[in-house]
């Protein structure tokens, strides 16, 4: 009996079209809703066209109609991720046209807690692309790290993600010493402990480096010209941090290094979260070795809230609290840019202020905005599924890329 | 004034504001520092002219951001503000250029490939349209849809909502329904920043709104006289409001 070979479904003289196919708005590697409209060449992306804005929300219109201590848990709000880190672009661009001093402690405090939102937030996101790639088990044993943070976080602020503890002058209020010394423990042991545990199942990984080593590789020129920022451009071997370049609060008096990659793919952007966790480790240590006692917030009681045992005893306190808890400080004019380090590359605030109780413009300026559009490029003749890779590897969050 | 917060320190600015008013002076309608900031103004049509120096010989190798505001009361009322950032000098500036709905600002996606988004943002929220950039769609409103949510004249609850129809079994759109007034407290002080009349104030300036204004130069322009001391001696049956006696009846 012989055998009959079906024939091939692509005939000669047919020509094979590229098709298009959506990925997302639901898809669970997308990391929230982002729609990609992507043309593929069989399995091979020809071009990307990501649509963003699905979570759109106006937090900069908002923004506009609230003073500015209402406007700051948006900032929480933007990258659900490193809630700490958007507050303080925010509170330093009010600091700088406030020209206001910040007591040492609160900028230790909020340095410390910064750190501490960088390794949150990197447990998130290591976890993230781990399993985008395929591994399981990695990202359940990093969000033991990442509760531990968010315990912090709710020891100190009483929230456990949408903190909004970060104010301008310093910080809402001091951490119990106990919260110092528990960091101090667990940076010591659990941190090290369970982190090491998790990567020595993934730095070496063989299917985790087929999968990301040579993904997306980015030229340093293109790095610069695409404006990227943070571990994305770090990886491309441009050691540019802004902790270190354009130090705020009392980074200038941390030591660490940074991390930075040599083949500016896929592997290296994971490497460099990687490192920077300890990096980060390291700062804390010595955030909680060198902190000094001493107020936590500005004492100027224009800005901050006089203590509450205060406002019951003095009468002017009391008036400064019912001014600020209505009509709020008053901004001198004048507008700023100030971008920090987030976890997630330059996170910046522009504010502009007409001299009343509002902002009258905040721009956001979201981390992951030019990385997104950097997607056509970086995914262009690599596989489909590589863009999985690549989209956990830019660290994209919605909330803050839509604003 | 010493700078006293603790805000990112980058390279000083000194010279800075020179050297760049020297080289672009001919393109610049005005330059400041202010609150440590360096922020050049330039000429709309000469704004990629000035970027492309900035980028080319001042090292300025980064357009991390472009911010659109909008300031109705001025002739043109949009500002466009791009964000410069120099990694060899660490160093950062901002340039600014004004327009109006229907002038185009020339693109810079020539100069930076991350313009095109930041551009079609702007052109998204503010509608400010930008000549030469390829791709101007809107980015961050939903397909579809209509006028440009940041304006300052925009108002806050949008023209439409949409919800999931049971009947028609699909999103529908529909125009905005407030169950309740937007709420917006305005807590600025009268005495100070408000720049508004308060209700009543209006009537301080110019003369009284009445054809005879009162006087009261003889004791017949006071309204009192003779007959109102007859009417007060008289007295009145009527009662103080505190005073009157309310009979409460008791139930047996």
């Amino acid at each position: 009996m012989g055998v009959q070979i079906e024939e091939s479904p692509t005939t000669e003289g047919d020509v094979i079209q590229n098709y298009t196919i959506n990925f997302g708005p639901q898809h669970p590697a997308a990391h929230g809703v982002l729609r990609m409209v992507m043309e593929l060449d069989g399995e091979v992306i020809e071009r990307v066209d990501p649509h963003v804005g699905l979570l759109h929300r106006g937090t900069e219109k908002l923004i506009e109609t609230k003073t500015y201590l209402q406007a700051l848990p948006y900032f929480d709000r933007l990258d659900y991720c490193s809630p700490l880190a958007q507050e303080y672009s925010y509170v330093l661009a009010i600091e700088k046209l406030l020209n206001i001093e910040v007591p040492e402690r609160a900028q230790y405090l909020r340095v410390l807690f910064a750190e501490l939102t960088r390794i949150c937030n990197h447990m998130l996101n290591i976890g993230a692309h781990v399993m985008d790639v395929g591994a399981m088990t990695p990202n359940l044993w990093v969000f033991e790290i990442r509760e531990d943070c968010l315990n912090f976080f709710e020891r100190a602020s009483g929230a456990r993600m949408h903190s909004a503890w970060y104010r301008p002058g310093g910080v809402h209020q001091d951490v119990p010493e106990k919260l110092l010394v528990d960091i101090g423990n667990w940076i010591d042991t659990r941190l090290p402990e369970l982190f090491g545990d998790a990567m020595s199942l993934v730095t070496d990984n063989r299917i985790f480096k087929q999968r990301n080593v040579d993904i997306a590789v980015v030229s340093r020129d293109d790095a610069v010209a695409w404006g990227f920022s943070g571990p994305m451009i770090r990886a491309a071997g441009i050691p540019w941090d802004l902790r270190k370049s354009q130090p705020y609060d009392v980074y200038d008096r941390m030591e660490f290094d940074i991390p930075v990659g040599t083949n500016s793919d896929c592997y290296d952007r994971f490497m460099v979260r990687v490192n920077e966790v300890c990096e980060s480790a390291k700062i804390i240590k010595q955030c909680l070795r060198d902190m000094p006692s001493g107020p936590v917030a500005s004492t100027d009681g224009k800005v901050s809230p006089p203590k509450r045992g205060e406002m019951k005893q003095s009468m002017e306190s009391l008036i400064h609290h019912f001014k600020l808890y209505t009509e709020g400080f008053h901004v001198p004019e004048g507008e700023v840019y100030v971008a920090t380090e987030s976890p997630k590359g330059e996170f910046g605030v522009y504010l502009v202020s007409d001299g009343t109780n509002k902002p009258y413009r905040c721009k956001i300026r979201p981390t992951a905005f030019s990385h997104l559009q950097a997607m056509d490029m970086m995914s262009k003749g690599h596989m489909l599924p590589d863009a999985t890779a690549i989209l956990g590897a830019i660290d994209v969050v919605f909330g803050e890329c839509d604003r | 004034m010493a700078v006293v917060h603790s805000a990112p320190k980058f390279a000083s600015n000194e010279g800075v504001l020179d050297t760049l008013c020297e080289s672009l002076s001919v393109w610049l309608d005005g330059a400041r520092e202010e609150h440590g900031e360096i922020i050049l103004t330039a000429k709309r049509d000469e704004i990629a002219n000035v970027l492309k120096i900035l980028r080319d010989d001042h090292g300025y190798q980064q357009l991390m951001e472009i911010a659109g505001a909008d300031y109705p009361d001025r002739s043109e009322r949009f500002e466009v503000v791009y964000m410069l950032l120099s990694l060899t000098k660490n160093h950062r500036i901002m340039v600014k250029c004004s327009t109006d709905e229907n002038t185009p600002v020339p693109t810079v996606t020539t100069l930076w490939p991350n313009a095109g988004w930041l551009e079609r943002e702007v052109f998204d929220l503010y509608g400010v349209t930008f000549a030469g950039n390829p791709d101007l769609r809107r980015i961050l409103t939903d397909y579809g849809f209509e006028g440009h949510p940041f304006r300052k004249d925009f108002p806050m609850t949008g023209y439409t909502e949409l919800r999931y129809s049971e009947d028609e079994k699909r999103v529908v759109y529909e125009p905005v329904e407030l169950a309740q007034d937007m709420r917006t407290f305005d807590f600025l002080s009268p005495w100070e920043g408000s720049d508004y009349v308060l209700p009543g104030d209006e009537k301080a300036d110019g003369p009284p709104q009445v054809d005879k204004p009162k006087v009261t130069e003889k004791p017949a322009d006071t309204g009192a006289g003779p007959k109102a001391e007859e009417n007060a001696a008289e007295g009145t049956d009527a009662v103080p409001p505190d005073m009157i006696e309310v009979d409460i009846e008791e139930d047996e």
